[in-house]
């Protein structure tokens, strides 16, 4: 690991830490007197044990060098750091220009702060710290066997003070009663939510609830939505921030020109219903039948519907059946109408559950 | 060191020791030795971003608001201007637009986030690749599993807390895979989103779960995993003089302390450096959430990408048993994938134990090609794991490469049962190779480039004899202990017999199944080579070995 410089004298390098020790000068105080961290043991003039790291570095010339470059390091970090808090103070936020501004001086100030630390740290552990190469034996982890001995003794004699062993009625009834115990915990949790019921069955659609498009919230006339290909997400009027709403009764609806729709019959029972369809508008449930997720993607020209998060493919033209990916059953279909002043309305609630399968879907 | 701040250090360090006892204690702490290796910093990754997350969360709680009650926005973002949204995500605004530092600190969060899993999944390859994971660590790879599951967990339940269009897309995932499960799924719905998704309460419960119970289990785990590693001490990569009884390398203190730290700073630096410059989950431009919309592209961040992808590639399998909805298309994709990774894992010490009838303490790691079959079945979960990520990103491969959509799923439906059996022979086959290779090295030394001219007219190149240091590593190829052989008599060992003896021996000469080192190795360096003795000739000039060092190219690691 440590390069050796030709040009500079050093003693030869055997790999033994006592080799690496720099030449001292005779009349150096042992250091090891100055450093005792614990102060001097009274009247203690053993001979000083031999070292296991060397006091100094291995290349003094270098390491005098490379003291420089890690005090500019460290003197770069302090003045970013300083930066740092300069642009907090100076830099105000609140518009997207002057947060870019105050991310990008914080962000930059605090890396160089770092960076220059560890820049720096690094540079004095390979040039300043000798390189030394220690070795540490390993002991068994397994405990000498009349260790292992005297623990089973100590816990069998406890055992069998504390009556465990021989008084099974205790041992029982003490078992018993912490069995209750343990599901009281689980049985508090009841509350965290209702019981689901049937509402995973149901939307808020009703016979005349007004359709309106997702985002303006404004009603829509059949008339008005005559362009073939056109696609819309519409929610039932008045649920406009009722997000446990929306979560099922959300709803696309189609336009289709005139015979594309391919009719439900009995060789083909998952086809559209063209009576719950007005004008060759057709309205199929929003939430995907795979995990959820809204199937925003419509494509015109093979009328397929995709849902963005795992790529069911339902087709639009034929009930939404489905045509490719996880998705198990077809998007059910709305019924809808036109309510006296020609605005789309549902007919009904789905007549089948949306959304992802549940175990009680059936 | 002056004599004064000796003085002072010696008051502190007595008045310490008069109380608690800690001299003797410490001494050996400060001279713990640890063994260098490049890989050794992979963990240090995880660990150290794991601080910066609990600083940079920390800041966050101060300001996020995790509540869902309906507010109309009127801050600084004046594009969301008069816009609904949950309070969850106002603040999340807040914090970056009207909170000095708070989108850096948001962004540093997120980014230590994803280098946190990142760096525990290196980690534990790894550990898994270099066969660390042996007796006696079995119990710290169980708590290393069970830190990158809840690591993947926290960091879902962390990125949905702002409730933006994307991350609110993730819990609807979330709701559909819950509804999924068997029998109980409704209900495990209902509760934990308080009634019907999304409700008002999951953005508070999933708040305590991120900065308060998840993060106390990692604290614990991370304290116990360090523990359990100083007390066995580390492993180290075989070399010269490394054996299962030492530990070669330097000491905790100045050494380990000094590296470690400035490594502290560099992943601090960097993770600063990326949220300066590379932006994050910018939850202003997704929009806050609403069931009704959605964005094309949506991608979870990384670690749960296997889990989409699984959800992706599965096919639509959903039976009505008896007037119950069996939804295998959701519930499989989204259990059976995860649990057979996260249990093989675990599981693995104790097969290969079990399979090796190897029970000795092992504290030199594996070259992972001189474990072939175990770093081939470790590539093949790679594959298998890699193969669902890739699918989980099917959509933007898809538009990136021009491809049809379906197609990618296709094929990822196909790979994800080829591409591990290839990934698995294509590694063995390498491995196997490499320690030819290192067998050559051994039996014939490094070549130099340097041709000669014999008497005779012909023309030999010169080898010179691998270092001390690089035969020791090249050497370094355990002969695994071989599970009782049949007997002369041709009848098989008690253990041998049976079912699952029998699969047993099967399974052993697999596992075990390895390139024997060249005979007397170790010693003779080139035997069968009447070149042997030339290469003291090349190796005179200094110069000139550094450069025949490298030419060699697989030399002594750190």
């Amino acid at each position: 690991m440590s390069e050796t410089q030709p040009g500079h004298d050093l003693p030869p390098d055997d790999g033994g830490p006592q080799s690496r020790a720099p030449h001292r000068v005779i009349g150096t105080p042992p250091p090891a007197q100055a450093r005792t961290l614990l102060g001097d043991a009274p009247g203690a003039a053993a001979p000083e044990p031999p070292r296991e790291l060397p006091a100094g570095p291995d290349n003094p010339a270098r390491a005098s060098r490379a003291e420089r470059v890690i005090a500019a390091c460290f003197i770069l970090s302090m003045v970013a750091s300083i930066g740092f808090i300069a642009a907090y103070v100076g830099l105000e936020v609140h518009s997207l220009d002057a947060t870019l501004r105050s991310n990008l001086a914080l962000g930059l100030s605090m890396s160089v702060a770092f960076l220059a630390m560890g820049v720096g740290a690094t540079i004095w552990v390979r040039n300043i710290m000798p390189d030394v190469t220690l070795v540490e034996q390993r002991h068994p982890l397994a405990s000498a066997e009349p260790d292992r001995e005297e623990f089973t003794k100590t816990f069998t004699e406890g055992a069998e003070a504390s009556g465990f062993v021989k008084r099974p009625l205790l041992r029982r009834t003490l078992i018993a009663a912490s069995v209750p115990l343990a599901v009281a915990p689980l049985v508090v949790l009841r509350d965290l939510g209702p019981l689901p019921g049937t509402s995973l069955r149901h939307t808020v659609w009703r016979r005349g609830t007004r359709m309106v498009i997702f985002g303006p919230n404004t009603p829509l006339r059949a008339a008005d939505f005559s362009t073939p290909g056109q696609m819309i997400t519409v929610i039932p009027q008045g649920y406009a921030e009722n997000q446990e709403v929306l979560a099922k009764a959300t709803t696309i609806i189609i336009k289709f020109a005139p015979g594309e729709i391919i009719p439900r019959t009995p060789d083909n029972p998952e086809g559209t219903v063209l009576n719950w369809t007005v004008d060759n508008i057709v309205a199929y449930s929003k939430i995907c039948t795979h995990v959820g997720c809204p199937v925003a993607l419509y494509e015109q020209t093979t009328h397929h519907i995709l849902c963005p998060c795992h790529q069911s493919t339902f087709n639009a033209v034929n009930g939404a059946q489905v045509l490719f990916g996880p998705a198990p059953r077809p998007l059910p279909q709305l019924p809808i109408g036109v309510d006296s002043q020609g605005f789309l309305i549902a007919t009904s609630d789905y007549h089948e559950p949306v959304g992802p399968a549940f175990w009680e879907l059936g | 060191m002056s004599t004064t701040t000796g003085k002072l250090l010696g008051g502190t360090g007595r008045f310490l020791d008069d109380r608690l006892h800690g001299a003797r204690g410490l001494r050996t702490f400060l001279r713990k030795i640890f063994p260098d290796h490049w890989s050794f910093l992979l963990g240090e990754i995880a660990l150290y971003s794991f601080i910066i997350l609990l600083l940079t969360g920390t800041f966050l709680t101060l300001f996020f608001q995790p509540s869902m009650t309906d507010v109309v926005y009127h801050g600084s973002y004046t594009p969301l201007d008069g816009v609904h949204m949950s309070e969850a995500y106002a603040s999340t605004l807040n914090i970056s637009f009207d909170v000095r530092g708070g989108l850096l600190m948001r962004q540093i969060h997120h980014w230590a986030a994803i280098l946190f899993v990142a760096a525990i999944m290196c980690h534990l390859l790894r550990v898994f690749f270099t066969g660390a994971f042996r007796k006696p660590r079995e119990l710290n790879w169980i708590i290393g599993v069970t830190l990158f599951t809840l690591a993947f967990t926290e960091g879902l339940f962390g990125y949905s807390l702002p409730d933006d269009l994307l991350s609110g897309t993730g819990l609807r995932i979330l709701e559909g895979v819950l509804l999924s499960i068997p029998i109980v799924g409704t209900y495990l719905s209902f509760f934990l989103f308080g009634g019907q998704f999304p409700g008002h309460d999951i953005i508070p419960r999933l708040y305590v779960i991120h900065i308060l119970l998840i993060p106390a289990l990692l604290l614990a785990l991370i304290s116990a995993h360090l523990f359990l590693m100083f007390h066995q001490k580390h492993t180290q990569m075989p070399g010269k003089g490394h054996t299962d009884t030492n530990v070669v390398g330097q000491p905790m203190y100045p050494y380990f302390m000094a590296k470690t730290g400035a490594w502290f700073f560099f992943i601090f630096g960097v993770t600063a450096l990326l949220s300066t410059f590379a932006q994050i989950n910018p939850i202003w431009i997704y929009g806050p959430y609403n069931p009704s919309g959605i964005s094309a592209g949506s991608q979870p961040d990384f670690y749960m990408g296997f889990m989409e992808g699984a959800l992706r590639m599965w096919p639509s399998w959903h039976w009505n048993v008896g007037g119950y909805s069996l939804a295998f298309n959701v519930f499989l994709p989204a259990f059976l994938p995860l649990g057979l990774l996260i249990t093989g894992l675990a599981l693995w010490p104790f097969i290969e134990q079990w399979i090796t009838g190897d029970r000795r303490e092992h504290h030199v790691n594996d070259r992972p090609r001189n474990a072939p079959t175990r770093t081939a079945i470790g590539m093949g979960g790679v594959a298998f794991y890699g193969i669902m990520w890739l699918e989980g990103a099917n959509d933007i491969i898809a538009s990136q490469l021009n491809i049809s959509l379906y197609l990618t799923t296709e094929i990822a439906r196909y790979a994800i049962f080829i591409g591990p059996v290839v990934a698995y022979w294509v590694t063995k086959r390498i491995c196997l190779g490499l320690q030819r290779k290192d067998n050559h090295l051994l039996e014939h030394g490094v070549e130099t480039g340097i041709i000669r001219q014999m008497p005779s007219g012909e023309y030999v190149e010169l080898t010179r004899p691998v270092s001390e240091e690089h035969r020791a590593v090249l050497a370094a190829r355990a002969q695994r202990p071989q599970i009782e052989a049949p007997a002369a008599d041709e009848v098989p060992a008690r253990s041998a017999r049976g079912g699952m003896g029998r699969l047993r021996v099967t399974l052993n000469k697999v596992l075990t199944e390895s390139v024997p080192l060249p005979e007397g190795n170790g010693h003779g360096n080139g035997h069968g080579n009447g070149h042997a003795a030339e290469p003291t000739a090349v190796t005179a000039g200094d110069g000139h070995a550094g450069e025949v060092e490298r030419a060699d190219g697989d030399g002594a690691e750190g």
